[in-house]
Formats: structure tokens, sequence, C-alpha cells
């Protein structure tokens, strides 16, 4: 069962995935790996940037990856918000560590309803003219479903790389990820930095939930699909290493692939997991993280 | 000094007025108690669920109720979790006193449900359950679905028979599904049924379900040649399935069979043109063979209320059977003129009754006497216009061969151009 045809696609698909995933994480490793905070409602958002692309896709034939730029500023300023909220009953009495994992997981269950009470419980498609098509190039076939999620999981990836090391504002963020109390005392305000790297990642939950709804259909409670994923990627590239959560998605999606392919795919994830167990034994600040 | 009359004394002499004047004390409601799926996973079924319970205890109470008690439904949102049941269960039997009870909707919840049941001696009709009785044999559960006294097996019997009488016969099968507990059902009576048609089964796996891409997976199969691929999946592995079959170029002589999301409209308007082909099962379809008595009246009726009730809009997989499970329960207690719980079970064992789902005969078991899981193939559909799914031929029943509306279109690769 070892064709060349089928570890080269294997490979392809592997790769198609993690860029996928990288997308849906890179809102976590901004919170969690530079900010640290826990926002294990980031996939909830990512679920709730797909009801954007699904309404204006079915009710003015939007594409999905549009909706998904178009919603950015708006989910920036959701995630200003959000910070907001939680730097005033949480963070700033240092209460945030329990109770901001419970602030999250309110809010994972509030959008959720919200989501169940205006579209109900049935599963969601856009239409777009990629999805369903394929390209092949040789033996390899490349499902343009999967393949524009990854581009612009890359693209993604990229973005927020430029926007972290070389503008202002996002060496501002990797200085109060390191430490913030020096930023205090250089006359900055880390809060409102903080809030900008906030804004960010739920801005990057605008995009990646049009790519999840170009995917496949979704409900409201998909997002908890992700929460044990985005989470392990993150942590695997690195806490904060953008460029790693890319490396962490596409080894993740090749290894998912590849036993999916060879082994079976019940075995998957659990072969995904193990390496993540492997990698922290062997760096505990996982591939690229310092 | 006047004696001021008793509160005993003023309500015997307004009873007593009352009776003296002819005016009717209204009997007490017959409650029929149950837990539903209003939210959670299986939401979608439960909510169209109880838009028909609605509808037939509506229907009732217009023609006089029951025993000429009007019937009041009592139910709670069991949010599709099993484990809250037996609160459910206890709290309308202890403190809102229901006369009768049925399940919510699935196997999960219905499992729980039937030791309680037999605990207290209660007469339960199931909703759509899978091989729930296997374990307990109780004597007063019922079943809705139509899957046959072998639930297992019987659930992909149609899809066997079908791939059996086609030329050239199939001689290979893969054999995919979710892994969670109805693929994991469907799956072993597949087996059963591959090796009882003589099939080699040459791919056998589960996957996770939170598998994101399906096309690792098709290739796999793909990668084995089979001549049939049975398919057990939930509703977004469903879709992921049919986008990596047409992806990949999976050609089986027949695909599909346990799909679970292909009876709704969320899925078949999205799916569109790349559900032609597949054979999968269904409960009920707009053939001309499934015509049944008061059924598309039912369905006109609930089809107006779906919109603004949030649930399926076309309703034929689940909303004509939780009618008629009520409806069986109606007839027991008519048939009957009691709520005794012995004689309401033996009612629904000893006869045949005519349902909006047409005729119901229960076996032994609870379940039906004779299998009526139909095997349909996509055929025909063009774009994504949900009226389309109305019409007949659309979904042509291949089995049983009493029901039959239409000819299988072979091979799938024939069926998708």
């Amino acid at each position: 069962m070892l064709s060349l045809d089928l570890l080269l696609n294997a490979i392809v698909a592997g790769i198609l995935l993690g860029g996928f995933y990288a997308a849906v994480s890179l809102g976590i490793s901004v919170a969690f790996g530079l900010l640290d905070i826990v926002n294990i409602a980031h996939p909830v958002f990512v679920v709730l940037g797909s009801y954007i692309a699904y309404a204006l896709n079915s009710a003015l034939g939007l594409d999905p990856l549009l909706t998904g730029l178009l919603g950015v500023p708006v989910f920036f300023a959701l995630g200003v918000v959000v910070y907001r909220l939680y730097y005033a009953s949480f963070e700033k009495t240092g209460e945030e560590s329990l109770r901001g994992l419970v602030f999250f997981f309110g809010l994972l269950f509030i959008i959720e309803v919200a989501l169940l009470l205006v579209y109900g419980v049935d599963y969601r498609m856009v239409e777009a003219a990629y999805i369903g098509d394929s390209l092949h190039i040789g033996s390899v076939g490349i499902a343009l479903r999967l393949l524009v999620p990854c581009l612009v999981g890359i693209g993604m990836t990229v973005a927020l790389y430029l926007v972290l090391s070389r503008t202002f504002w996002g060496r501002a963020i990797m200085a109060v990820s390191q430490d913030s109390q020096a930023l205090r005392l250089m006359g900055a305000n880390p809060v409102r930095i903080k809030t900008i790297a906030f804004g960010l990642s739920i801005a990057t939950a605008s995009l990646a939930g049009a790519l999840l709804i170009v995917i496949g259909p979704v409900e409201p409670s998909i997002g908890r699909e992700y929460i044990g994923r985005v989470f392990a990627i993150a942590v695997l590239g690195g806490m904060g290493s953008i460029g790693g959560t890319l490396a962490a998605g596409l080894i993740l999606g090749v290894v998912e692939t590849f036993t999916a392919t060879y082994y079976g795919p019940s075995w998957a994830l659990a072969v995904s997991f193990g390496i993540l167990l492997v990698v922290l034994a062997v760096r505990p600040a996982g591939l690229f993280g310092r | 000094m006047r004696k001021r009359p008793t509160f005993v004394a003023v309500v015997s002499a307004v009873i007593i007025a009352l009776i003296g004047t002819g005016v009717a004390v209204p009997a007490e409601p017959i409650k029929l108690g149950f837990g539903m799926a209003l939210t959670g996973a299986l939401a979608g079924n439960g909510k169209a669920a109880l838009l028909s319970m609605q509808m037939w205890a509506e229907d009732v109470n217009k023609k006089g109720g029951l025993l000429g008690r009007r019937v009041e439904l009592v139910y709670y949102d069991d949010q599709t979790k099993p484990a809250t049941i037996p609160a459910i269960y206890t709290k309308l039997l202890d403190v809102d006193k229901v006369d009768l009870i049925v399940s919510g909707y699935g196997t999960n919840v219905i499992a729980p449900l039937i030791p309680l049941a037999m605990e207290r001696n209660l007469t339960v009709v199931g909703l759509f359950g899978m091989a729930n009785n296997e374990k307990f044999n109780y004597g007063r559960y019922f079943q809705i679905m139509p899957v046959g006294p072998n639930p297992p097996v019987d659930w992909s019997r149609g899809f066997f028979e079908v791939a059996s009488k086609q030329s050239p016969k199939p001689a290979t099968i893969a054999i995919v599904g979710a892994d969670a507990e109805y693929p994991h059902n469907a799956m072993a009576g597949a087996r059963k049924n591959a090796e009882q048609y003589g099939l080699k089964v040459v791919y056998d796996n589960k996957y996770p379900p939170s598998t994101v891409d399906f096309t690792p997976i098709v290739r796999a199969i793909k990668a084995t040649n089979p001549d049939v691929v049975y398919v057990a999946s939930y509703p977004p592995d469903t879709a992921g399935m049919i986008f990596a079959a047409h992806e990949v170029g999976l050609a089986p002589k027949m695909f599909g069979g346990g799909m679970v999301g292909l009876q709704f409209a969320a899925l078949q308007t999205k799916l569109g043109a790349k559900l032609n082909g597949v054979v999968n099962y269904e409960t009920w379809v707009p053939e001309p063979t499934l015509s049944f008595p008061g059924i598309n009246d039912f369905l006109k009726r609930y089809q107006a209320q779906a919109a603004k009730a949030g649930v399926d809009p076309l309703g034929y997989y689940i909303a004509p059977f939780a009618y008629a499970y009520a409806q069986v329960l109606g007839l027991a207690v008519e048939g009957t003129k009691s709520l005794d719980q012995k004689k309401i079970a033996d009612y629904l064992h000893g006869r045949e009754m005519d349902t909006i789902v047409g005729k119901v005969k229960f076996g032994p078991n609870g379940e039906w006497a004779k299998p009526r899981m139909l095997h349909v193939q996509f055929q025909n559909i063009e774009g994504n216009d949900l009226e389309q799914f109305k019409r007949p031929g659309k979904r042509v029943v291949l089995y049983p061969e009493e029901w039959k509306s239409g000819t299988l279109i072979y091979p799938y690769a024939k069926a998708r151009k």
C-alpha cells in the first residue's frame, strides 16, 4: 500500500491542513503565547466568523474570504472590548488565573447560545466557486476547498509576523510579552498595548472562521472540537512564536494525514498529541520558543 | 353573633351550585411527559420532533382529547445529554404526575430511560433508538423508527440487498465511519451484512469525530479499490466525505449507506448535484409509493410552521415519525379506554395500527415487526434549489421492493454525471 502517489498526496494534504490549522491557532499564539491570556473562547470567535461569512454569503452572495476580511476591523474592536472587560474585572486585581478562565468559559457559552438562538442548530455551509473543485499536478490532487484556506493561513502568518517584527506597535507587543513591568518603567502603557494585541488575536478569528466554513459545515458548538488542537499547536510551535505556529500546524497536519492514510484515521489525533508530548519532553518551550 | 362560613362549606356550596346549574367541571388533562433535545448536538431533530408532537396534541384536542380529556404535553430540554434523563423523568413522574411517557430523540437518551421505565413498569415508546432493547428485553418498550426486529443488521440490509442484485455483482467493500456510538452500530451491522452477502472487506476503519480533512481517508480507501463504499457518518463528516470523494475521484460501484445529514435540507441544498448517485438510508421521501393517508396534509402543515420554529424546512425524516409515535400511544389509550400501562403495552403488541407513516406493527422486542428502512438513490439533482427535494424522482426508493419507486443508476460514476 506504500505507493509514491499515496505518499505525495498524504504530504500535500498534510501541508494544506497545516496551513488551515495555523490560521485557526494564530490568535491563540498571540493571546496565550504573548499575553499569557488563556482565551479558551477563541475557537468560538472563529465559529462566529464562520456565521458572519455564512450570513453575508447567503444574503448577499459575498465570497466567504471577502467577508472574513471585512470582519477583521469589527473583530478587532470586539477583541478590544473583551480585553478591557477582562482587564477591569480580573487582570487589574490579579485574579486572572482561575476567574479569567471562567470568564472565557462564560464567553464561550454566551456566544454559542447566541448563535443557537439566531441560527438554530442546523449545519450551515457557504457557496463559492472554489468549493468542491480540485486541481491535479501529476498524480497529486489538490482540493481547492483546502488549498485556499492553506494559502490564506500562510498569508495571515506572514502578515502577523511582519506586523509584530517590523512595526512600532508590533515591537511594543513583543516587549510587553517579555517584561511589561520594564515597559511601564519606560513610560509606556502595557494595558494599552495588550488591548491592541488582544484585538489583533481576535481579528484573526474573522478570517479563520471564513476558512473554517469553506472547508466544511459548521454548527454553533463546533468550536469545541478545536480547543485542544489550537492550544497544542501554540504550545508545540513555541509560546508566542508566530513562525512556530505555522511550523507546528504543518507538522500536526502532515502527521495526521500520514497516520490517517497509512495506519487508520482513528490513530491520527493520538499520534499528533504523542508527538506534542515528546517535543515538550525534549524542548519544554516548544519548537521555536525561547 | 353570626357565624362565618368555613372555607370548606363555601367550596362545597359552589360545587353543588355548579352541578345544579349544569356547568361542567373540566376533567384533568392527560399528561404526556418526555425529555427532548432542544439544545445540544441533536437539537435540530429534537425541535422538529417537538413541533410534530405539538401538532399531534392539537389535532387530538380538536377532536375532544383522549378518553374525553384534553392532552397536555409536559416536556423538558434534555440537552442531548443522557445524564439528564433520570432527573427529568423522575420529575415528570413524581412532581408533574404525568400519565404517559415517551422518549426523547435518539439512542443515547433512550438507553437511560428504559431501566427507569422497567423499575416503574411503565410503557415507553422510543423515538429513533438503535437496538436499545437488545440487552433489556423489556416487554413494554416500543420504538417507532422502521428498522425492523434486528436493528444493527436491518439498518443496512437494504444497501447490501440492492448491491447484491447488480451486474456486475460487487465483490469487495470498504467500511468507514466516525468513532462514535451510531457509526459503531451501523458499521457492525454492515460487517455482518458484508459477510452474509459475500463481500470481501478491503478497508475497515474509524475516524475521530473531530476530523477536518477527509481526503487522506478517501485516498486510502481508493487505494484498496473497493466495489462498494459503506459510510456511517455524522453531518459534518458526511459533507466532508462527499466533497473528498469528488475531489479525489473516488468512483466505486456504490457509495453511501449510513450517512447522517443527507435527510435534511441544510446539507441537501448545499451539496446539490454532488449528491447524485449516493445511495443512503431514509425513513420517508416524497415518492408516490409512500403516500400514506394523512402524511401529505401533515407535512403541509409542518412545513408552514418550520421556518418560524427554526427546524428542517422539509421535515421528511423525523417529523412524521415523531407524530406517529405519539399517535400509536393515543390509539392504544383510546383502544383500551384506559391509562393502565399493561393494557396499553398489550394493545401495542397485539395489532397493526394506521398512522401517518403507514401501518405500524411492533414485534416482540418492540421494534417494527417487519423492516421498512428505505434505501434511496439521489438522482437528477440540479443546483441548490430546495423545492426540487419536495418533488418525486429526486430520491428514488430502491428498497424495500414493496415501496420501490425507481431503479438504481449503476455504477455510482454513471449517476454522478
